[in-house]
């Protein structure tokens, strides 16, 4: 039964969501609709086992000063003044919650997404050296694009931009199509894998 | 002097006159709506009903044309009238729109729709009445190719499962990266430093999380068996509790249930470079020695990939976010690219069924190669033999979901 039950489940879910997909038909349709909200209300209860996570885990660390313990007061501490001051005035424009969550929140979200400049810089000083014939394309390819992609480059010739939207628009969309249709025959393979009940290790040890 | 009196009476005459010419004539708004009525407005045509294709029913597409001559009406309002031979008004919609779904009919009665003006507050124009009768499909018509699509991808994919659980001897090429987990967690375990399992930042109703959590399964058994200890922060609670699950699984099979730390696998926030941010900590203070980024990611993949790079970790990611995967190439050891990560279950197991589905998922590719060549040549040719221009059109047509 342990292994019978989620089988059935995955099946039955599985079969209602293809045929939802190509049969808008009652009762396909409302069947649809009607698991996708189940997953919503599942995932909104989960918030809370996430939250309790958090709070456990943190207050373990510090209850029993765990290695790097200090980090997880602050933790704590930001995560009680948001649910409180989101509680108590609302979370609306103008009030305590919204004032922390844009004038802290935000900033550090940007500067961690700002960080990615500089891990891209990192990341290409890396990947662009001509150790071989195709590192070498790569290179090539590389610097003809970002000199397109700059006013000097139009200056140094006025062909480059041309040869940049060519890199981009050609082998670059023939690149990612070809990994899209790969992904795509390996998204259809696993849920098939799954909804027919040969891939059962998301199951755990149920074999 | 003498005329002053006269030239006040004058003036007070004048006043008056002026007074009861403003209080005894038509009031200005009706002479103006007057002269509005008498212009000619621009009226509704061509109104066409239809049931509204592709649902369940219950709902017909009304569209219409308006009159190019004339003075543009405030407003239009939608007339329906039912079988009983009730008129409703159903809709007021601002000028300029040429489109309106009923969504209240019911299924297999038929209902009359008109289309009128309003100008001034009046009725100033009328379109004649058209009937449709709402009715439900049973198949999406746009969707018909995609289910042939489907159908044959089944097929293939059940027939090498069958194949290969009849014992046939399937090869399948060696992926670098899954050869790789191992070695990576043999690593770990030589340094004595934990393995950091990052699942990616999308729920459980994304199928590369589902396809990470599969892998998951697998290097939890190995840590399991190793003795490393493994760490899986999540961006969501129902990843959080399907990982904790899973690892648990992984760890009862290798038989070291008591190795298993529930609070390794946590929850970090749902925030993208919160997320981020925990993970870069995590990796700064606890300097995994492998690291296995498999499942969806955005842009902090390459905030993630070269804070473990920095941290001197082995890295194995995988991802099928085209936009994301030269960052993974740049930063990481070994990259499972598009689909090797949905391959990555049948891979590690080597179980029949699960390497036949994946030969039947090479075999698919192989016959969406030979759909896409044939289409490039038709529709190549095709610019100077139109029969060919129509095979091309064919296959568009099936390779394209509305």
């Amino acid at each position: 039964m342990r292994l019978i039950i989620p089988l059935a489940i995955t099946f039955t879910s599985g079969m209602i969501m293809i045929l939802n997909f190509f049969i808008p038909h009652q009762p396909f349709a409302l069947l649809g609709e009607n698991l996708q909200e189940w997953y919503m209300i599942v995932a909104s209860g989960a918030i809370f086992l996430g939250s309790a996570n958090l709070l456990h885990v943190h207050f373990r660390k510090t209850r029993l000063k765990l290695k790097n313990w200090k980090y997880s007061p602050v933790t704590i501490v930001g995560f009680l003044v948001m649910i409180v001051l989101g509680l108590i005035y609302g979370v609306t424009e103008n009030l305590p919650f919204d004032y922390l969550f844009m004038n802290m929140v935000a900033p550090m979200g940007a500067t961690m997404f700002s960080l990615l400049a500089f891990f891209v810089a990192s990341a290409a000083f890396r990947a662009f050296r001509a150790s071989n014939w195709r590192a070498t394309l790569l290179l090539t390819s590389a610097f003809l694009v970002m000199l397109g992609q700059v006013p000097i480059g139009a200056m140094i010739w006025d062909k480059i931009p041309l040869a940049k939207v060519w890199l981009m628009a050609i082998p670059n969309t023939a690149g990612q199509r070809a990994v899209m249709i790969g992904a795509a025959m390996g998204v259809v393979a696993t849920s098939l894998r799954m909804i027919f009940g040969i891939e059962r290790s998301y199951l755990g040890g149920a074999d | 002097m003498n005329r002053l009196p006269a030239v006040i009476l004058l003036l007070l005459m004048l006043t008056a006159g002026a007074a009861m010419s403003q209080s005894g004539g038509p009031p200005p708004g009706d002479e103006v709506r007057s002269a509005a009525l008498e212009q000619r407005v621009s009226g509704p045509m061509e109104l066409e009903a239809v049931d509204s294709p592709d649902d369940a029913g219950g709902a017909v597409d009304i569209n219409w044309l308006m009159e190019a001559e004339g003075t543009v009406p405030d407003s239009l309002g939608v007339i329906r009238t039912g079988p009983s031979g009730e008129e409703e008004l159903l809709a007021v919609l601002p000028t300029g729109t040429l489109l309106y779904r009923d969504t209240t009919p019911l299924n297999g009665t038929a209902y009359s729709y008109s289309i009128v003006s309003y100008y001034g507050g009046e009725i100033a124009g009328a379109s004649g009445e058209v009937q449709a009768v709402p009715s439900a499909q049973w198949l999406y018509r746009g969707r018909v190719g995609m289910m042939i699509i489907l159908v044959i991808l089944t097929g293939i994919i059940l027939f090498y499962i069958e194949s290969g659980k009849k014992g046939r001897e399937l090869y399948i090429r060696e992926i670098a990266g899954l050869a790789a987990v191992d070695d990576a967690v043999g690593r770990a375990t030589e340094m004595g430093k934990p393995v950091l399992y990052i699942p990616g930042i999308m729920d459980m109703d994304d199928i590369q999380t589902i396809a990470s959590m599969v892998i998951l399964g697998r290097v939890a058994r190995k840590t399991a068996e190793y003795g490393s200890p493994l760490l899986v922060p999540t961006s969501r609670s129902v990843v959080m509790s399907v990982a904790q699950e899973v690892v648990k699984e992984g760890y009862i099979q290798a038989g070291r249930p008591d190795a298993y730390n529930k609070e390794n696998i946590n929850y970090l926030t749902d925030d993208q470079f919160g997320y981020a941010a925990g993970v870069d900590g995590i990796m700064v203070r606890e300097k995994p020695a492998a690291i296995f980024l498999l499942g969806t990611f955005y842009a902090e993949s390459l905030i993630l990939a070269e804070t473990g790079r920095s941290v001197g970790a082995i890295q194995i990611s995988g991802t099928a976010m085209p936009s994301q995967i030269p960052f993974f190439v740049a930063a990481c050891d070994y990259t499972l690219i598009g689909e090797e990560l949905f391959a990555a279950s049948a891979y590690l197991s080597r179980e029949p069924k699960l390497l036949g589905s994946l030969k039947g998922q090479d075999a698919a590719k192989l016959f969406f190669i030979i759909l896409i060549v044939v289409g490039v040549i038709a529709a190549t040719i095709g610019q100077f033999w139109p029969p060919l221009e129509s095979v091309a059109e064919f296959l568009r047509d099936l390779v394209t979901v509305n």
